[in-house]
């Protein structure tokens, strides 16, 4: 059977995507960011996942306001990078998993989170950012991946309670697949960042901070913040945090806590990332 | 939970929830932005601004701030900063230098501001906190 063994989140930012892909990996700045990674990547080498499942929103990349599903799950064999509007990042093709992307599909379904299927879907740097934080460069990734999107652009978006609970889904779903496949799942996006209007540049290290120290022993904390309050305290952008919620949904009540890294800034946002593992 | 209450959005200060609203009434003005994805269209919308924008139904004030580049504006009319920022790109533009754009600061002021650890929240988490600002 498959199993569920840990989960990551991280920041998506895609000014570190630019870093990683014009070499400026090396100036202070960015080493400041990529240093805070090398024990990840050393964990990810070494913990050797056959799939992640990668949670992440796509920026009006592969969805405009044409369509706006609330949760989207890539079920394709292969998703390619998206042109943001300064050509595609020069990385890897993302192959999928369709076999277990479409049994996750089915199996929330059933059991009433009434997922979008995607069949075609480029992804874009709330994607690719992750997997380059945590695998380097690299001629293809070193894993199947199975993305899964969530709308927290057009307000409102789901609730820190509905994507805690569509992770316990998820977990389920993991678990009741008949393949020996040891899976992983990142969730992405914040921590705190506003990047429009007057406001653009809000951090709360405070609240980030809090929010880390309570994502591994209790989340049921975190899942009751309303989205006025990631607004207000975290920026409008900060709102991202709820897809963490799905990571840590679907790991046990009781985790250990591997790692955790947090600086500011990377552009605009403060940079959170954190990898638990469950126990058993 | 039956009617929304996005009201309660409207305190925070130098922010534009994107709402209803403001999605229905930016529809056209960020699906412009949408189309900047393709090289071809970024290529034509560079030759001549005006009769690229024409093909896009928008109000004028719309129209007037693209072409201005008038971010703020933009977000109040209904723009998106993920849609918005697609027309950044086109110009040469990083999210960063939009935010510093939009707060009227320069490049490296706002740089020195995210380095120094970005805008605090005490001061800015209610327009009631905004009101002696000029």
């Amino acid at each position: 059977m498959a199993k569920l063994i840990a989960g990551v989140t991280t920041s998506h930012v895609p000014a570190i995507g630019a870093a990683f892909d014009n070499g400026k990996m090396d100036e202070p700045y960015w080493k400041r960011v990529f240093d805070g990674y090398l024990p990840s990547k050393k964990w990810l080498a070494e913990t050797k996942p056959d799939v992640v499942i990668l949670v992440y929103n796509d920026h009006a990349s592969a969805f405009s306001l044409e369509v706006i599903p609330t949760f989207a799950i890539g079920c394709a064999e292969e998703f390619a990078p998206a042109d943001e509007g300064w050509g595609p990042r020069p990385v890897p093709v993302v192959k999928g998993h369709p076999d277990l992307a479409w049994h996750i599909a089915q199996s929330c379904i059933l059991d009433e989170f009434d997922m979008t299927i995607v069949n075609k879907m480029e992804v874009d740097h709330g994607l690719t950012v992750p997997l380059s934080l945590m695998c380097g460069k690299v001629q293809e990734w070193p894993f199947k991946v199975i993305p899964l999107c969530v709308n927290v652009i057009q307000y409102p978006p789901p609730t820190g309670n509905r994507c805690y609970n569509l992770g316990k889904a998820i977990r389920k779903a993991v678990e009741s697949f008949d393949q020996d496949l040891k899976v992983v799942i990142f969730g992405t996006g914040g921590m705190s960042h506003q990047l429009q209007g007057p406001r653009a540049g809000l951090i709360n290290k405070k609240f980030d901070n809090d929010f880390l120290d309570n994502f591994g022993p209790h989340p049921e904390k975190l899942i009751q913040i309303p989205h006025l309050e990631y607004v207000r305290e975290a920026g409008s952008e900060g709102i991202e945090m709820v897809m963490w919620l799905i990571m840590r949904g679907a790991l046990d009540q009781d985790v250990r806590e591997v790692y955790r890294f947090y600086t500011v800034p990377a552009s605009n946002t403060a940079v959170g990332h954190i990898i638990l593992e469950n126990k058993r | 939970m039956s009617k929304p209450d996005m009201e309660a959005f409207e305190d925070v200060p130098g922010t534009t929830l994107f709402n209803a609203q403001r999605s229905r009434q930016g529809y056209h003005l960020n699906m412009f932005c949408m189309s900047l994805m393709k090289a071809e269209n970024r290529a034509a919308f560079k030759k001549d601004e005006k009769a690229y924008l024409a093909q896009f139904p928008m109000s004028e004030a719309q129209r007037n701030a693209i072409l201005k580049r008038d971010w703020n504006e933009m977000i109040r009319l209904g723009g998106n900063i993920y849609y918005t920022s697609k027309l950044g790109a086109t110009d040469g533009l990083s999210f960063q230098n939009l935010a510093s754009l939009m707060t009227g600061t320069t490049q490296q002021e706002y740089a020195d501001m995210m380095l120094k650890g970005g805008r605090p929240v005490d001061g800015n988490r209610s327009k009631s906190e905004w009101k002696n600002r000029g």
